[in-house]
């Protein structure tokens, strides 16, 4: 503390707190950028937002400002007694819980392949298992519809050779989520490779070793060392995919629109068309706040059943 | 504008070139590049950039546009979003051009339910492009089998031969294919009746008027009979298979397909289909009348320009040439006596048709409606719903639509619809 400053303030200032409130100063002025960034175009859409969802902005009120009420939670309630609400959080939640667990199960697998010892080419597979993450999905959806296409679509082709016959998987309600998820996990994996790669280097390899030599078998090695090890890894990827996944978006609509018969209508596509193709904003912010907690919620949970170790 | 004159000079035109910004959708935007080089050898000194956007974004893009100041000079516009434009103040009023400009875009030369669509309000904000109607594809050698001599111009006489070709078709076919998630088919057979979908200036819906209930009944009666199957159309996976296996001999649909149907169906049944008008209840019924129309915006700060292009792409010459390379209809009736048109027997039904279209209510909200429309028909023919219980939550998710109308009628903001209902 610069004593000399404090004695000169002093006479001035009641208090004397004045100086330290200074002395941490420096710092806020090393993170005002950042804030004032997160305030401008975090902040303020989002307090924007919830002030939007509890009125009824639409087309008119786009026209002329004035035309917008304030109609408090009737949003909510009308959204929460819509029944493609509801489709569309039961696709959503499908699609979480089927492809989330696939895709974190994939992504392991594939880390496990590619930090195998012995295994050669790790480079190139690793860049092969990467590269759908990093591939634009307009252009992944172009070849998947061509992948899918029931009568010379590849999938069905190799599924007629064990006997299967011509399913149609992005025109059948019952097919359509499986598609989309399968599209997604290939997509997505690459990723979360990475990161479980990076947590499986961490392990140390003496840990393996020693069990190794007390006469423990790979898969006993697998469950016991690995798996703790890589808890907190698993953890983080679990998270990242589940937030990610509940906000399932641009799959359906790039290869589906949301059909058939609004099997792959996700929440995101729901207040996506509310918003931009009825261009009812207030309605569309309030499906954003219900997801919002909907995800808030999902990673409690997650917080909640996961080993302590883990968090 | 001196932005715009900016940019003018660096697309290598001399600074003094008027630019023109043009929006255009899918393949209409695509094939309008070359009329646009046309129009600018035509007409030194106004150089034109045509920005083609998918039909999927362009509703969305057109609105975002709106928003950010950042609307072009012309753009098309799918007739059934001109009110909701016409709402937000965006379209310049054409009536006064129009009526300048008499030789160039005569009112009496359009199809008159087709030109309603571009009025809201008594004012006109759009001038029609190209068209678009549902009308009847069946096949003529099954109706003949059944022993039907003409395609059925009433609704008594269709269902009756509906019945008979049902019994020369394969087992377990229908004989009409009226997909159950398409809005068109249960608002044509309620307009058929005379109704006029909506009431009092187009502030509430009137589903449970006596003449929509006629056409929806028809409409759900054919389900209910097994003449059409209650299948939406992302479950049919290939009409042009069904319509050729015989499964389906009656099919309501747009003109893009007159085009499909001569490259997918098979060459022995070439000769076999024909396209006919819609039967009504009486005597040939409306139809939709949908299709694109170019307008001028409101905030363009080159409308002579923008309406010297708009009347360029109206001649009926180059409206009659841009059908052979898009297959769009053309909006003029002047066009239809050039050979191509007037020879095609398969476009002989569009044309009467396009005589007996009828506009929906200009309102911003139609579109939203219609898919409402669509719903409470499909809850009625899977049964869900009986035609009146239908019919009343129907009326009851209409009023809440407008709702928001209702209260800016009331305040005075927006004038009571006159074009309403003005059918030809």
């Amino acid at each position: 503390m610069d004593a000399g400053a404090g004695e000169e303030q002093a006479p001035r200032c009641a208090r004397g707190d004045t100086l330290n409130t200074r002395r941490i100063a420096p710092g806020w002025w090393f993170v005002a950028p950042a804030l004032t960034l997160i305030t401008v175009f975090f902040l303020g859409p989002v307090i924007a937002a919830v002030g939007l969802s509890f009125t009824d902005f639409d087309l008119y009120a786009l026209a002329d400002p004035s035309a917008a009420r304030w109609v408090g939670f009737r949003n909510y309630t009308r959204v929460l007694h819509e029944p493609l609400f509801w489709q569309a959080l039961r696709n959503t939640l499908y699609f979480a819980l089927v492809g989330g667990p696939l895709t974190v199960a994939a992504s392991l697998g594939a880390a496990l392949l590619v930090n195998a010892r012995g295994l050669r080419w790790k480079g190139t597979a690793r860049a092969v298992f990467f590269a759908p993450f990093v591939t634009t999905l307009v252009a992944v959806a172009i070849v998947w519809r061509y992948l899918y296409h029931p009568k010379y679509g590849l999938l069905n082709w190799m599924l007629g050779h064990v006997g299967i016959h011509q399913i149609d998987w992005l025109g059948d309600p019952r097919w359509a989520m499986p598609a989309i998820i399968l599209m997604a996990t290939w997509k997505n994996f690459g990723y979360n490779m990475l990161i479980c790669i990076a947590g499986l280097q961490n392990i140390p390899r003496e840990l393996h070793e020693a069990a190794a030599l007390d006469g423990a078998s790979p898969f006993q090695r697998f469950r016991h060392i690995t798996i703790p090890m890589l808890a907190p890894t698993l953890f983080f990827v679990v998270v990242v995919t589940m937030i990610g996944y509940l906000q399932l978006f641009t799959e359906p609509y790039v290869m589906t629109a949301g059909g058939p018969l609004r099997a792959t209508t996700s929440l995101v596509l729901y207040m996506y068309e509310e918003g931009f193709r009825w261009w009812r904003l207030g309605v569309a912010a309030a499906i954003a706040f219900l997801l919002f907690i909907l995800i808030v919620a999902f990673t409690i949970i997650q917080r909640r059943i996961s080993p302590k170790a883990a968090v | 504008m001196a932005l715009a004159v900016l940019c003018g000079s660096c697309a290598r035109a001399n600074g003094n070139d008027t630019e023109l910004r043009v929006w255009a959708f899918g393949s209409e935007g695509e094939a309008l590049a070359p009329i646009a080089r046309e129009f600018e050898r035509a007409n030194p000194g106004i150089r034109v950039r045509v920005q083609a956007i998918p039909w999927t974004a362009a509703h969305e893009k057109l609105l975002t546009a709106y928003v950010g100041g950042a609307l072009p000079d012309v753009a098309q516009l799918g007739n059934t979003w001109i009110p909701e434009f016409a709402a937000l103040n965006a379209l310049e009023p054409l009536d006064a051009y129009v009526a300048r400009d008499t030789l160039l875009v005569p009112r009496s030369d359009y199809f008159p339910g087709v030109l309603a669509t571009n009025v809201v309000d008594s004012v006109l904000y759009g001038v029609p492009w190209y068209v678009d109607t549902r009308v009847m594809f069946y096949r003529t050698d099954l109706l003949s089998k059944a022993g039907i001599t003409s395609p059925p111009t009433t609704w008594a006489a269709w269902r009756d031969a509906m019945a008979k070709v049902k019994k020369v078709q394969p087992p377990g076919s229908y004989p009409a294919l009226l997909p159950v998630n398409e809005w068109a088919q249960p608002v044509i057979f309620g307009m058929q009746a005379g109704a006029q979908l909506l009431s009092d200036h187009g502030t509430h819906g009137a589903f449970r008027d006596p003449k929509f209930r006629r056409g929806f009944e028809f409409y759900v009666s054919l389900f209910r009979d097994s003449l059409a199957p209650a299948l939406a159309n992302t479950q049919i996976s290939n009409v042009f298979q069904e319509f050729a296996a015989g499964r389906t001999a009656m099919y309501i649909t747009g003109p893009w397909n007159v085009g499909e149907f001569k490259k997918r169906l098979p060459v022995s049944l070439q000769n076999a289909w024909m396209t006919a008008p819609l039967p009504g209840p009486d005597s040939i019924g409306v139809s939709t009348a949908g299709g694109s129309s170019i307008v001028i915006m409101r905030g363009s700060a080159k409308k002579s320009a923008a309406w010297k292009f708009v009347t360029y792409m109206s001649d009926p010459m180059r409206q009659a040439k841009f059908y052979e390379t898009t297959g769009d209809l053309p909006a003029r009736r002047s066009a239809w006596e050039t050979p191509k048109l007037a020879n095609d027997p398969y476009l002989a039904a569009f044309r009467v048709q396009l005589g007996r279209v009828a506009p929906t209510p200009a309102v911003p909200e139609i579109e939203l409606i219609v898919q409402l429309v669509a719903q409470a028909a499909e809850r009625a023919v899977r049964g869900r719903q009986t035609i009146d219980e239908a019919l009343e939550s129907l009326d009851a998710e209409v009023d809440a639509v407008l709702e928001k109308r209702r209260w800016m009628l009331e305040r005075g903001k927006s004038r009571p619809l006159v074009a309403l209902g003005a059918t030809p």
